[in-house]
């Protein structure tokens, strides 16, 4: 069941973003509503196939990169429709459908076997760690969306020429804010990662701290992450200069993740 | 439904023939009154705004309600007709439908997609109303306008992009800021485009304002007329931190805000965005004061730019405005047409024949060895039955259908008999009429 589940979301996204690419070009306003039941009938479909596989693995499906793509996927569409009802600036669509649908592609060309955990690894903390970090991800991955837009919306207006997306992005000044409301929920969210990921290597390896791959790069990025705020904080980078950061950030967060999951099998490694 | 709409606007009529045909809003009365009575016009509106004039009738019948609303606006204003016909338009039934839907939409006015027009449009209707002349088609008419206007608005951003200077600039400061509430703006040189800019740019939410002027007496009273703050001119680069918006207008032939001005300004004020619009010729803002990160210069060549930008995505957005009110020409003709009685006489009628039909049926059944006499008995009685109960609703209905409160009658009739569906049936047969008298028989 959780596979056909998978086709459907994938295909929804897959509409939804045509129709927001299409909205994009047209400006249609028609096209929004659709293109945003389109992501939420995919949203829909997504949980039924995160709640199936959770059933039918009997543990939090987020051992390998195939379940954990999904479920980051699965989050940050979540996180979008939550945001929607707070903010309703509904163009933000665009960028998270592609994305949503990018994540799921990539995790269906990955081994999707429901491999049983190592008994050793197997403890609450997994479940509350995995998901502190995915949402944490969530957060810094919206965040990157809203530096997207802002960089094409200051781009539109330091060179003067209005047309195209300028019309239908948000100003200039709520995107560096949303932007960085994203980073204050975010930040705190990997902080709570890092521990409950050393807790968790406590128990399962018996070590907090073991300066695996993983642990390295999540410190990279927290501290990437925390130059960034204080930055803003303190010297008010605002606007280009922390849009252009917080998408780096983001990068080396990706990246870093892909990487090691890639070539250091899951749980980030921590078996070999 | 015999709609008729005569008018003239400034595509057709030069300001001199506009001025002589216009209605002026007080005293409107009058000629509304006369239309009706010395012109037979059983409903009449009278749409007169600087750039348009229009008569809005429902006549007995068209060819007649055209002529009688021209020799009305040649009699009332003392033109001859020939001197008028060349400069009016006449539009009739589902023209005239489509033309007021879109008058109110503000796309037939000179500014596309402008809003003041509504509102006029608006008043029309209410004179009319005041005075009476406004009846069951008009009441419709004019409340489908407002809510296709309303839609327009909306589901496209026809009203969206600004095309004055003005109006292009408080664009242009929300897509810096979003929201305008609370920001704060600074005119350096009070002259009238600055002005009128700081005055769009305070209707919509700008709160503060401060005033610089060489001469500063001019600034003291610019700053009383916006209850804001004059500053003495050599100081003004002081309080370029305090605001977030800053309009130049001098008549100053150099530079006189300069990155130098601007770099201190932007790291006191954390990096805010600041939103700079030069409208001087020479210009008073060192273009390169765009350079700085989250200050945006716009020059009075940006700023037409702009407006021919957003005059182009208007353009666009027209098509779509006319696909809506293509739709609701559509269902504002379905109302007209279920306004028909006599369809909803038909569908009572049939309604009432098939219980006759079912229940006479029954009671052959019952009783079996009837002779062929005797069958046409019931059947003779049973239709009188009918036709006799629905004899004198049905008169009534044909009467009162014609009255003012005509449409509350047929729709009274069709909820209580529950003929929606039968209508929907009856409408679709409707292109055939063939086809409907064989389903009665």
């Amino acid at each position: 069941m959780g596979y056909l589940f998978f086709h459907i979301t994938a295909t929804a996204y897959l509409a939804a973003t045509l129709i927001y690419t299409a909205y994009l070009f047209s400006h249609r306003e028609g096209l929004i509503k659709g293109a945003t039941y389109a992501l939420y009938a995919g949203g829909v479909a997504h949980t039924v196939t995160i709640i199936s596989r959770w059933v039918e693995a009997g543990r939090t499906p987020a051992t390998n990169l195939h379940e954990t793509l999904t479920l980051f996927s699965w989050i940050i569409v979540v996180l979008y429709a939550a945001m929607l009802y707070r903010y309703r600036v509904a163009v933000i669509g665009a960028f998270v459908a592609p994305l949503a649908f990018l994540l799921l592609i990539t995790a269906s060309f990955l081994p999707a076997e429901i491999i049983p955990l190592a008994p050793m690894l197997e403890s609450w903390w997994l479940p509350v760690h995995v998901m502190l970090a995915l949402l944490g991800n969530a957060f810094f991955a919206l965040a990157s969306i809203f530096a997207i837009m802002y960089l094409i919306q200051d781009r539109y207006l330091k060179s003067r020429k209005i047309q195209g997306l300028y019309f239908i992005l948000p100003s200039v000044e709520v995107l560096d804010e949303l932007s960085y409301r994203c980073l204050t929920y975010g930040f705190p969210l990997l902080t709570l990662a890092i521990i409950t990921g050393a807790i968790w290597s406590e128990y399962a390896l018996g070590s907090y701290w073991t300066w695996g791959q993983r642990q390295i790069w999540s410190l990279i990025t927290w501290f990437l992450y925390a130059a960034l705020l204080h930055g803003r904080l303190t010297s008010g980078w605002r606007g280009k200069k922390s849009a252009m950061l917080s998408v780096v950030a983001f990068g080396v967060l990706i990246g870093s993740f892909l990487l090691i999951n890639v070539f250091l099998g899951g749980a980030h490694g921590l078996l070999r | 439904m015999n709609l008729v709409i005569i008018g003239l606007n400034h595509r057709t009529a030069p300001i001199e023939i506009r001025e002589r045909l216009s209605f002026p809003a007080d005293s409107i009365g009058e000629p509304l009154k006369r239309l009706s009575a010395n012109y037979g016009i059983n409903e009449g509106v009278i749409l007169s705004t600087c750039n348009r004039v229009e008569v809005i009738g429902i006549a007995p019948d068209i060819e007649k309600g055209v002529w009688e609303i021209k020799r009305f606006l040649s009699e009332y204003h003392n033109i001859p007709i020939e001197r008028l016909d060349e400069h009016l338009y006449v539009r009739t039934g589902e023209d005239a439908v489509r033309h007021l839907f879109r008058v109110a939409a503000g796309l037939d006015s000179m500014v596309m997609g402008e809003p003041q027009i509504l509102g006029q449009t608006k008043d029309a209707y209410s004179l009319a109303v005041h005075n009476n002349t406004a009846g069951v088609i008009v009441n419709k008419l004019f409340h489908k306008a407002f809510s296709v206007a309303k839609r327009v608005r909306t589901e496209t951003r026809i009203g969206a992009s600004a095309v004055s200077i003005s109006f292009a600039a408080v664009e242009l400061a929300r897509k810096i800021f979003g929201e305008l509430n609370g920001k704060s703006v600074m005119l350096v040189g009070a002259g009238e485009m600055a002005e009128l800019a700081a005055k769009h740019l305070m209707t919509n939410g700008v709160r503060e304002i401060i005033i610089t002027n060489r001469t500063y007496e001019k600034a003291v009273e610019a700053a009383r007329e916006f209850r804001g703050t004059a500053v003495m001119f050599r100081e003004f680069p002081h309080y370029l931190k305090n605001v977030d918006i800053v309009i130049a207008s001098t008549a100053s032939p150099n530079f006189i805000i300069r990155p130098d001005d601007v770099t201190p300004a932007m790291k006191e004020r954390k990096h805010r965005p600041m939103f700079f619009i030069d409208i001087s010729v020479p210009r008073n803002i060192d273009p390169l004061v765009n350079d700085i990160d989250n200050a945006y210069v716009f020059d009075i060549d940006d700023l037409q730019g702009v407006i021919a930008a957003n005059l182009r995505e208007r353009a666009k957005e027209a098509g779509e405005a006319e696909a809506i009110i293509a739709g609701e020409i559509e269902t504002f003709y379905r109302w007209i047409n279920s306004l028909d009685v006599l369809p909803t006489i038909i569908a009572l009628q049939q309604s009432f024949e098939k219980v006759r039909k079912q229940e006479l049926e029954k009671a052959l059944v019952e009783l079996k060895g009837l002779k062929e006499e005797d069958r046409r008995v019931l059947e003779a009685m049973t239709s009188a039955i009918v036709k006799k109960i629905l004899h004198k609703p049905v008169t009534h209905l044909k009467k009162e259908s014609k009255s003012v409160e005509g449409d509350m009658y047929i729709e009274a009739t069709r909820k209580l008999f529950d003929l929606e569906k039968d209508m929907e049936n009856l409408s679709k047969a409707e292109t055939n009429k063939a086809g409907l008298v064989n389903g009665e028989e």
